[in-house]
């Protein structure tokens, strides 16, 4: 694997909470444009991953490298780097307090330190990207689920970062709402975003992943092409999970 | 005299009024001034404690949370008299009207850290990983999402125990700060009628009720639709 095109790597990456290991030695890495699939039954510690790669969760052992930077070096500027790494969470989390518009400019302000017409005129391009750009005076708690979870993603979009991680992006949406959210995704891949996706939307995960990565008890079992993982899983374990969720 | 010609005499004499409300409308003036002095320095306080609790340093917490408990558990007006006559041999000399702002608005701050502190801890997790995950350092956290989201959840109790502490106001007439209570007192021992102290507890209700309706009227403005 060229090193220079991998944009994060994980090496070795463990994680207890208390006696409970959730993640057993993690390998993983993504190259630069790259979506990738994460899937795997609850509990197999597949959040727990993703909130290590910007240490929402700080890992108890290895490593996580963004771009070169090892997030877990003493003396590494976390928030310059979280700033490079967007997340999208299952509950939106928008801030209940602010306009739409100002969801999206506070980090610009506060983390860019950028004016704040420019700010507005990024948030501005960034909903137009999500198509709610008739929304940006609005507050969230104004909007579907499906329309708070686009802001979320205008939100994080707008910082420019090198990788985004999705955490079950849609898990708490209605059916009729995921389709939206799901199109931005897809945009935003065909716009070249590299992408990390932990979802139970495993038509999505066929049609748009480049690389599926399937997790089981705090291990990565098997990974590979969604031909690969749907159609001709090595592991039994993978053969399992596949079966269950296609029934 | 009947009873209610009694009553009148006592409590609303016509003269008594005209002759004292001069007085009682200074006391009022005393009385706003350390209320609104209370309530400024009172609640800042309160909330700067609140938020330098979250930075969840033991020691620093552990001194913050005796003052808080000390300063909710002792009656004002032992803390006044106790200022006040004790300070003095100390060598620190308060005029007794520093010392009422000073005691009211250290309860206050005690009271209003442990709303402002409810308020941050009932902000949900999400709100701060989301903060986070954009590059805003804890502090901006803290000061950008959290405490605009806490603080709009702890108006309804906190204007009941602003309320409740402005009130103490006339704890300063037994030190000698001339609010209401002091005058309508004063002018009650010279007149030897209640009708002061009535015209000093109607001064109270003019005086507060607006601050209740204020206070309702701040409740639903800071009100949002939740997500």
């Amino acid at each position: 694997m060229n090193q220079t095109t991998d944009i994060l790597v994980a090496r070795g990456l463990r994680k207890s909470f208390g006696e409970l290991e959730v993640l057993k030695g993690i390998d993983f890495s993504l190259r630069q444009g790259e979506l990738v699939f994460v899937i795997g039954p609850s509990g197999s510690g597949k959040s727990t991953m993703l909130r290590c790669f910007n240490r929402l969760e700080e890992p108890t052992e290895g490593s996580v490298t963004i771009d070169g930077v090892n997030l877990m070096a003493p003396g590494v500027d976390i928030n310059s780097m979280r700033r490079q790494i967007g997340m999208v969470f299952q509950q939106f989390n928008l801030y209940p307090h602010l306009s739409v518009s100002r969801n999206i400019t506070l980090a610009l302000r506060k983390v860019l330190k950028r004016s704040a017409s420019q700010a507005e005129e990024t948030a501005r391009e960034m909903l137009e990207m999500v198509g709610l750009e008739e929304k940006a005076d609005a507050y969230p708690g104004e909007l579907s689920g499906g329309q708070q979870q686009r802001v979320a993603i205008a939100r994080a979009v707008a910082l420019e970062p090198k990788v985004m991680l999705f955490d079950e992006p849609t898990s708490a949406l209605d059916p009729e709402l995921v389709g939206s959210v799901l199109q931005v995704m897809r945009k935003l891949r065909d716009s070249g975003m590299t992408m990390v996706v932990v979802s139970h939307e495993m038509r999505f995960a066929r049609e748009a992943a480049g690389r599926i990565v399937f997790m089981s008890d705090g291990e990565i079992i098997e990974e590979g092409t969604p031909d690969q993982i749907f159609e001709n899983p090595s592991h039994r374990r993978t053969r399992e999970f596949v079966a269950e969720i296609s029934r | 005299m009947n009873r209610w010609d009694l009553f009148i005499e006592t409590f609303f004499r016509p003269d008594l009024i005209e002759k004292y409300w001069p007085d009682i409308a200074g006391g009022v003036v005393v009385t706003v001034q350390v209320a609104v002095l209370v309530v400024l320095t009172g609640i800042a306080l309160g909330l700067l404690l609140a938020m330098i609790r979250s930075y969840s340093l033991r020691g620093v917490n552990l001194v913050l949370v005796v003052f808080v408990d000390v300063m909710r558990s002792l009656p004002p007006l032992v803390l006044i008299l106790l200022f006040y006559f004790g300070l003095p041999s100390v060598g620190i000399l308060l005029p007794s009207f520093a010392v009422l702002w000073l005691v009211l608005s250290l309860v206050l701050a005690a009271f209003a850290e442990e709303i402002f502190w409810a308020g941050i801890l009932s902000i949900r997790k999400g709100q701060w990983e989301a903060a986070r995950s954009t590059g805003l350092s804890f502090s901006q956290t803290l000061t950008f999402v959290i405490v605009p989201q806490a603080v709009r959840m702890t108006v309804a109790p906190l204007t009941n125990r602003t309320i409740a502490i402005t009130k103490n106001t006339a704890l300063g007439t037994v030190i000698g700060v001339s609010e209401i209570l002091n005058q309508a007192t004063t002018a009650q021992s010279f007149s030897g009628s209640a009708t002061p102290l009535m015209m000093g507890g109607i001064a109270y209700i003019v005086l507060f009720i607006p601050i209740v309706i204020a206070g309702r009227w701040i409740e639903t403005r800071f009100a949002w639709r939740r997500a």
